[in-house]
């Protein structure tokens, strides 16, 4: 099942620091890596969930020797790697609808257990409204019987393969279709919106963790994590949208460094529903960093700009490092 | 073996009997007694090889039997009225994907007014669901329509849904010749499905289909339920020959080959039916009844064979398409459409008001005197709905239709004078 690709300048598709010890490198930079989501999809330019899928496969796939089961909700990522009669998808894989498919992934890790192929592990994905919104019932449902599943959310933070509109992810003032930049109170609400990682705890599960598109590194670890735990298992993968957010594609690892580095995204691993890791800021950056290169965002930063909001954001940003003691690494 | 038991029991031990190896419940009444012995039947390890999900939703029931179906496992779930509605987008998707799950409806009516008593509601809903759909009319032939259920489902690759009227059979106890295990598995080889997730073989399932391909896509669905119209007698007989027990599989005829009228009905009525029609025939009014087992695939030639040379036809339907009025008559109109026979509906049985055989006989008196109407409804208390139109012409704010008519038919229940002390 694995497809070689290659680069013309290196003969391999993989490009693997040379200076690190190979234990160290990572399963993207193995040329023998599964591609399992492999090239020619119709993901946009900069697409965070399709480079967050492919290194959370790939590194899926190494982890359980290519015995796997991908279980797709409806969304960005089903719609631009499957359509008809094409498929990305090197891997067996399968997609139901937008709001089932952890109820799907449990279905199919009871046959698996009941058929004696236990050995292949089932991996569900779905973006943040498939996650948070729609498909909170089932998820919730696989995570207290604690099915064998891993479970990956995607958050672009909204509804973007409908064309933008707001979730239960979607953050204070930023402006989707469905809260436009207008009126008096422009962009989503405060105070609303789901945090799933702290669900996930809620619910005692073996494994919850956080990552982003802007350490691929880590991403593949948590997976690699992931997959050597059975039971239910969690990883939110924080993946930018060039499209809904209004950033240039080729700024998306930015971007998420950025929501990563204000914290206003903590990155951390819980086990048993206790944070076990937090990943330190190296160089913590004010909000407005972050929120300037969305234009999403925009509406804050008229004339005059909306400093009040802003302030409004960097105490969320704050109470964030606060919690998961993620200050600034010591030198 | 022949014994007394509930029909919920007798069908769990069968659905035991055909070695289903993942079963995915969420209660509902009147199917709970039937996942509950599922439950003990996997605990208590009788029932081997079997993994049973206690899950969320009936959403989540029918999400899972998806996923365990397509990774290989025969799959069991059943569900009832509001729960079948819960799941319809599921529904649609695992017949859409071509997957063998097998499903008891416990069949209930749909709020509001919440109300768990038996009519065909919410099966019916379901009827363009691209599931095939069976309906018994008592327990033996449910318990012997689940394991049909199971070889049908596999050979077609389609979902199968059996339909057991709520209450009136679930929790009915009655002798049941529940089919031995040695039977069941001489009857159902082992599940071989057409589709599985396999790393050692991956393929997509669920893709996207655009315009340039889901109208075949849907066609060869309809060509799959055509293909089952064969396939239902074929098993049937096979079923026969395994168990002893003859089955049409199709349509059910009873004493039509001389009568001029005919009554169509599914699901238990039929057994009151024939205690009409045999009280009918002793005062000498020719009538027969069609009992109608496969609902879709809807069998027009069958049902043509069988009503060909009667004069008039009822069709008594535990259900109500609003607006309209049936939902089984159009399906019999369209298979008599050339005969130009007089064809009326009747509605019964809603919400599990009482079908009387006293009612019956006057109906089917009433459409042998030609003096049926088009649609009615049988024994409508008209009263009640004429006072709280009454009502809400008197008042713009006569308040919840559903509450007042009840008072008033419980108010009409105590006698005049019964002023209780």
């Amino acid at each position: 099942m694995t497809e070689r690709l290659r680069f013309y300048q290196t003969g391999s598709f993989a490009v693997r620091n040379r200076l690190l010890p190979v234990v160290d490198a990572s399963v993207q930079s193995d040329p023998g890596r599964a591609n399992a989501i492999t090239s020619g999809h119709r993901a946009c330019q900069g697409c965070g969930e399709a480079l967050g899928a492919r290194y959370a496969l790939d590194a899926a796939m190494r982890a359980s020797g290519g015995r796997m089961v991908a279980v797709n909700a409806t969304g960005c990522l089903e719609v631009f790697s499957t359509p008809y009669p094409e498929t990305s998808w090197q891997i067996p894989w399968m997609h139901s609808l937008f709001g089932n498919a952890a109820a799907v992934a449990s279905g199919v890790a009871a046959a698996l257990r009941v058929t004696g192929r236990d050995d292949v592990r089932v991996v569900a994905q779905a973006g943040d409204g498939g996650t948070v919104d729609i498909g909170l019932g089932p998820l919730s449902g696989m995570f207290e019987r604690n099915d064998d599943v891993l479970f990956i959310c995607y958050d672009n933070e909204a509804y973007m393969n409908t064309g933008v509109q707001r979730s239960g992810a979607t953050p204070p003032a930023a402006r989707t279709m469905t809260t436009p930049a207008v009126g008096p109170h422009p962009g989503a609400p405060f105070g609303q919106g789901k945090d799933l990682p702290r669900i996930a705890m809620a619910h005692e599960i073996p494994y919850v963790a956080t990552a982003t598109v802007a350490d691929l590194r880590d991403l593949e670890d948590k997976v690699t994590t992931a997959m050597s735990i059975r039971g239910a298992r969690y990883l939110h993968v924080l993946v930018p949208c060039p499209l809904g957010w209004g950033s240039a594609s080729r700024d998306t690892v930015r971007v998420a460094r950025l929501a990563t580095e204000s914290g206003l995204f903590p990155v951390f691993e819980a086990h048993d529903g206790e944070v076990t890791s937090v990943t330190p800021i190296r160089r913590r950056v004010p909000v407005e960093d972050y929120l300037r290169i969305q234009k999403r965002y925009a509406h804050l930063f008229g004339e005059p700009p909306a400093t009040g909001v802003i302030a409004h954001i960097q105490a969320t940003a704050d109470r964030n490092i606060r919690r998961y003691r993620i200050e600034e690494a010591p030198v | 073996m022949r014994e007394q038991i509930e029909g919920s029991q007798a069908v769990a031990r069968t659905v035991a009997a055909c070695r289903p190896q993942v079963v995915c419940a969420y209660p509902i009444s009147p199917q709970t007694h039937i996942v509950e012995t599922l439950s003990r039947l996997v605990m208590s390890q009788q029932l081997g090889g079997c993994e049973y999900l206690n899950v969320d939703s009936e959403f989540a029931a029918m999400s899972a039997a998806i996923g365990a179906s397509a990774a290989g496992a025969r799959t069991y779930t059943a569900t009832a009225s509001q729960g079948l509605l819960y799941m319809v987008e599921a529904v649609y998707n695992a017949s859409g994907l071509g997957l063998p799950i097998v499903m008891t409806v416990a069949n209930r009516a749909i709020g509001a007014p919440i109300n768990i008593w038996n009519d065909h509601s919410d099966a019916m809903s379901q009827r363009d669901s691209g599931w095939i759909q069976m309906y018994a009319e008592d327990n033996q032939h449910a318990v012997d329509l689940h394991v049909m259920a199971y070889r049908l489902a596999e050979e077609v690759s389609l979902p199968v849904m059996v339909c057991m009227d709520g209450f009136i059979l679930t929790h009915a106890v009655e002798e049941v010749d529940l089919p031995e295990q040695t039977q069941v598995d001489a009857f159902l080889p082992p599940f071989e499905p057409r589709q599985i997730l396999d790393p050692d073989d991956p393929v997509s399932i669920g893709a996207m289909v655009g315009p340039e391909a889901f109208l075949e896509v849907r066609y060869l669905a309809h060509q799959r339920q055509m293909q089952a119209l064969e396939t239902i007698p074929r098993i049937a007989a096979e079923f026969a020959a395994a168990t002893g027990r003859q089955r049409d599989g199709l349509v059910t005829p009873y004493r039509l080959e001389d009568a001029d009228v005919a009554v169509v009905a599914l699901g238990s009525v039929l057994g009151t039916l024939k205690d009409a029609v045999d009280a009918l025939r002793v005062r000498g009014v020719n009538a027969g009844v069609l009992g109608i087992t496969s609902f879709r695939p809807f069998p027009l030639a069958a049902v043509r064979a069988a009503l060909g040379s009667v004069g008039r036809i009822v069709v008594l339907e535990k259900t109500l398409a609003v607006g309209i009025g049936g939902v089984l008559s159009s399906n019999i109109r369209t298979a008599m459409a050339d005969t130009g026979t007089p064809t009326t509906t009747v509605i019964a049985g809603l919400g599990g008001r009482p079908i009387l055989q006293a009612s019956l006989e006057q109906m089917i008196v009433d459409a042998h005197r030609g003096r049926s109407a088009d649609l009615s409804f049988l024994d409508l208390n008209t009263g009640l709905v004429e006072r709280e139109l009454a009502r809400t012409r008197a008042s713009r704010r006569s308040g919840p239709a559903a509450e007042n008519m009840l008072r008033d038919a419980m108010a009409d229940a105590v006698p005049e004078s019964g002023a209780r002390g």
